[in-house]
């Protein structure tokens, strides 16, 4: 297994340059005009997750990108997905069925 | 050498295939799915189930490469419940097919009442003719639930081999329930979407391989064939032996697979 410093050495070059584009793409929604939507505020939802000390970090922000309803819906309205749960009052996407 | 298990060689060139064989790919697994539009027709269907048992193990043959594949609707097309019906009225004159291993990639799409009733039909059809299943969970927002949708329904059957079903498509925030509940769980190894090559990895160095295997799933979509073997680089940058290695791309796959009497090394 390797080592923390093996693995800095190994990838904190990638990792630094995917966490600036986080940064990159915050300022730039910002910037720009109109309203963010659901998808903004799931992204701001999960970036403390980040900074926790839990060993899960990959999973909690999976969870925080998550559907958390239970029951099947009665009709797709879409066929793809949006990476971020719509909350309930915009869509039937998210109600019970 | 290793096996790829899960690609959608219909949306790919015959490049890909020679790219695929030069890198070592012995074995290709191609599930049934969604071709990128919905077909019109239940003939559209016997068109591709024709191209999926004939045409791709030619085409795959030319570069050595064997190609076995699993057949089904899929989750993305069963929303309309009478169209699902009469696509799956023409599987079982494909299933004595000799390079047909299962009944997949069945599963959910958008968590609809269809989409399970039909995924409910395909476990059904297979438990009756005694076949593997491989089992589609949905993208990004939607995995978390249809995972859990998709655990609750098959504990319904009580007879089901959970060792003859793998989920595929896991997570961080779904491997664990997979695998607890005896089922196999697949990695897929996709641009943006499901998994990268650094978190499979971390998956199987925190769940070990025993119920493992990593798939490219490459299909119509920006996404890349070769997705298995530079993971396989990745596993000896981070230290893992090539017989770790060698685990979970060969040895794990052929495990589950052979399960079918068709599936031939």
């Amino acid at each position: 297994m390797p080592t923390k410093q093996e693995l800095l050495d190994l990838q904190f070059i990638e990792v630094r340059h995917k966490l600036i584009e986080v940064a990159a793409f915050l300022d730039r929604i910002d910037r720009h005009p109109g309203a963010a939507d659901f998808r903004y505020a799931a992204l701001q939802a999960a970036i403390p997750i980040l900074l926790s000390a839990r060993p899960d970090r990959t999973s909690g922000v999976l969870q925080a990108l998550s559907d958390h309803s239970h029951e099947t819906i009665p009709k797709a309205v879409i066929q793809g997905a949006l990476g971020a749960a719509r909350p309930a009052e915009d869509s039937d996407l998210g109600k019970a069925g | 050498m290793y096996i790829e298990p899960h690609a959608h060689m219909v949306s790919r060139t015959t490049d890909d295939y020679e790219k695929l064989a030069i890198a070592g790919c012995e074995v290709l697994c191609e599930p049934a799915f969604w071709a990128g539009f919905d077909r019109s027709s239940p003939a559209g269907f016997y068109d591709y189930f024709r191209q999926l048992t004939e045409y791709e193990p030619k085409r795959a043959a030319k570069f050595g490469i064997k190609h076995y594949c699993w057949l089904c609707i899929n989750p993305k097309e069963a929303d309309d419940p009478v169209f699902a019906r009469e696509v799956m009225a023409l599987i079982p004159r494909f299933l004595d097919c000799p390079t047909v291993l299962g009944i997949g990639e069945i599963g959910l799409n958008k968590n609809t009442r269809n989409e399970l009733a039909i995924f409910e039909e395909h476990v059904q059809l297979a438990m009756d003719r005694n076949l593997p299943i491989l089992i589609h969970t949905p993208h990004l927002e939607d995995k978390l639930k249809g995972t859990r949708l998709t655990l609750e329904l098959l504990a319904t059957f009580s007879q089901l081999e959970r060792s003859k079903v793998v989920i595929d498509h896991v997570e961080e925030h779904t491997i664990a329930q997979v695998l607890d509940a005896g089922y196999w769980a697949g990695m897929t190894l996709y641009p943006h979407s499901k998994c990268s090559s650094s978190r499979a990895i971390d998956m199987l160095e925190l769940y070990g391989s025993e119920r493992l295997w990593m798939n490219s799933a490459c299909d119509w979509g920006v996404s890349d064939p070769l997705a298995v073997p530079r993971c396989m680089l990745e596993m000896k940058q981070r230290q893992h032996s090539a017989a770790a290695i060698e685990q979970i791309v060969y040895h794990n796959p052929r495990k589950f697979l052979s399960q079918s009497p068709r599936f031939v090394l």
